[in-house]
């Protein structure tokens, strides 16, 4: 066993190719990878549960300003959910051509998905230049402030997933699939994925019980 | 495929994310059903706000149960989380912060309703101070 070990060193000693069953660490390199990233993402949705706790506590705290119903479009919220659902989907489609090691299918799901989330986040960026011509921005209440920081956060990360995004591509399109790029595929679509999640509570707790309200 | 994801689980975990089982096409179905269902559930949601066929108090309390059941379908669909023994670790951290997320939001929720209630009505606080 260990004599094996030791002839296959060369075999991993480049960390660019280093596959996960070869080496004799405490988990192959692919989950840990994975399973530290997970543990990133927990914290995130930990941080977006205070930004969700302090949004529902200042809900009614409009200081005289308008409200979530006299605010919210909600159709125009429905299209950005939509667009996302559709975008997570395409992900997952990215992630499974990556898994076969087709580059074109690779390319044609992560364009769709980048394309669908830069949509979302124009709709969202009109939807906020549009509040704040208004008069109504981030300084007109506190309900106001919690709703630009909550959703404004939820677009960051948006923002951040589609540069992460057109690096995949062109990381994938100049070195292809190796095994340190297979692993950032991975942590890629868990990121994308987990946005989706948190828009989920987004559009219901902030939008839709707001509206109702 | 199957050859491929055995290489990578030596030890028989699964990294978040990654699919166990399949060829292609279930692979792909799988995705489609978890689209489908989550499409459901979010025109669910849409369809009870704005309606006025229901109790109008039982609306929030049907939108936070829609919203939790969407979350387990992207869940168990996309991020594919499943209760295997391959995927405990997973599971477990995933329990950890759900804990951390409810006391942060019950706990905060709670409290700041708690002091809304004990403090005294504004006029009279502002005729104590003449």
């Amino acid at each position: 066993m260990s004599v094996s070990a030791v002839e296959q060193a060369p075999a991993y000693a480049d960390p660019h190719h280093l596959r996960a069953a070869e080496h004799d660490g405490p988990a192959p390199k692919r989950i840990v990878t994975g399973y530290g990233f997970w543990i990133f993402l927990l914290s995130d949705i930990v941080m977006f549960s205070c930004f969700f706790a302090s949004f529902a506590v200042l809900s009614k705290a409009t200081a005289g300003g308008p409200g979530g119903a006299e605010l919210f479009d909600i159709r125009n919220v429905a299209i950005e959910t939509a667009l996302l659902l559709v975008s997570s989907f395409a992900c997952g489609m990215a992630s499974i051509a990556a898994e076969r090691h087709s580059a074109l299918w690779f390319q044609v799901a992560m364009a769709a998905t980048g394309l669908l989330g830069a949509g979302f986040l124009l709709l969202e960026a009109r939807e906020f230049t549009d509040l704040v011509g208004r008069g109504d921005g981030p300084s007109r209440s506190a309900f106001l402030s919690a709703f630009f920081t909550l959703v404004g956060c939820h677009g960051l990360h948006v923002g951040a997933g589609l540069l992460w995004l057109l690096t995949m591509m062109a990381q994938v399109m100049t070195k292809g699939f190796r095994a340190d790029i297979e692993r950032r595929i991975l942590c890629f679509a868990l990121f994308w994925h987990a946005l989706d999640i948190i828009w989920v509570a987004v559009f219901s707790v902030v939008y839709l019980l707001g509206s109702a309200t | 495929m199957t050859d491929q994801v055995q290489e990578f689980d030596g030890r028989g975990d699964l990294a978040p994310g990654e699919q166990q089982h399949g060829d292609l096409r279930s692979r792909i179905l799988f995705h489609v059903a978890g689209l489908g269902l989550a499409v459901l559930l979010t025109a669910a949601s849409f369809f009870i706000a704005g309606t006025n066929l229901v109790w109008q108090p039982s609306i929030p309390v049907a939108l936070i149960v829609l919203a939790i059941a969407q979350m387990g379908v992207h869940l168990v669909f996309f991020l594919h989380i499943t209760t295997g023994p391959d995927n405990t670790n997973n599971v477990l951290a995933l329990a950890f912060g759900l804990i951390i997320v409810f006391l942060v939001v019950g706990g905060s929720l709670w409290i700041m309703s708690n002091l809304n209630h004990n403090m005294m009505p504004m006029d009279p606080l502002m005729q104590m101070q003449h």
